[in-house]
């Protein structure tokens, strides 16, 4: 069993990597592995509570749920990010943490593995 | 104790996305990683600017005066400041004409001592290929 760490900066909705970071986190966690994904700047929306599903667009935020109360998926938002775009800690998906950056260099410290999806 | 290299590789324009800032601002946050970690254990980035990447570099951003936010120019000699490497690839700024005078290479305005290093793209190879996790951005 190794640990994974995804760190992911693109948007939800707008961008289908943060869809790739969770299935890829899914498809871990079934081999038997843990995962931290990180998620910063537009990414930490992926987060947020209350999102609902439309069939146009991606809907994540079910299976994170589902990860993260399972207990193999530590999913922690950039503190900051979430701030500066009026998304406060009452917001929080359950289960969900929030750090300053300073958690994902710490996270990617004893990672087996490091992924991570820059850009937008 | 124990060092684990990160790789910053920055390979987006300053401004258009927020890629480049964040890739900043989570190298930067190296300098308070040990709370997190055993005693002796650290976390070294080293920064790396690639293709349309270097735009960062340019010196006299305006980003205060436009965009009434923090420059990356500002990030950059923080950067400098705390003594991280920073790399900047010479074939991409050949490329877009960019002469070294128009980077920044120095925080000494601020009391860093540390310089901003312009290498052949080999070098940044180099750099990629010791560290133990890459990040590009």
């Amino acid at each position: 069993m190794g640990k994974l760490t995804i760190g992911c900066f693109s948007s939800l909705v707008g961008s289908l990597s943060l869809d790739f970071a969770v299935k890829l986190s899914e498809a871990a966690i079934q081999k038997g592995h843990k995962v931290d994904l990180w998620v910063s700047g537009n990414a930490v929306m992926v987060s947020k509570k209350g999102q609902k599903a439309f069939k146009d667009y991606s809907f994540v935020a079910k299976k994170i749920q589902e990860l993260v109360t399972a207990g193999n998926l530590q999913v922690t938002a950039c503190e900051a990010c979430a701030e500066a775009r009026g998304y406060h800690k009452e917001d929080t998906m359950e289960g969900v943490k929030r750090f300053s950056m300073d958690w994902y260099l710490a996270s990617s410290f004893s990672a087996d593995r490091l992924l991570h999806i820059g850009g937008d | 104790m124990a060092t684990k290299k990160l790789g910053f590789v920055i390979r987006t324009m300053p401004y258009k996305i927020e890629g480049s800032r964040l890739a900043m601002t989570h190298a930067i946050s190296s300098q308070t990683v040990e709370i997190y970690l055993e005693d002796g254990d650290l976390v070294e980035p080293v920064v790396c600017f690639i293709g349309d990447g270097v735009l960062n570099c340019l010196k006299n951003q305006q980003a205060a005066k436009h965009y009434d936010v923090t420059s990356l120019e500002q990030h950059i000699k923080n950067s400098l400041l705390l003594d991280l490497n920073v790399l900047i690839c010479k074939e991409d700024i050949d490329r877009l004409g960019i002469k070294e005078d128009a980077l920044i290479m120095d925080a000494e305005d601020i009391g860093g001592e540390t310089k901003a290093k312009i290498v052949p793209y080999s070098e940044i190879q180099k750099a990629m290929e010791s560290v133990d996790h890459l990040l590009f951005c």
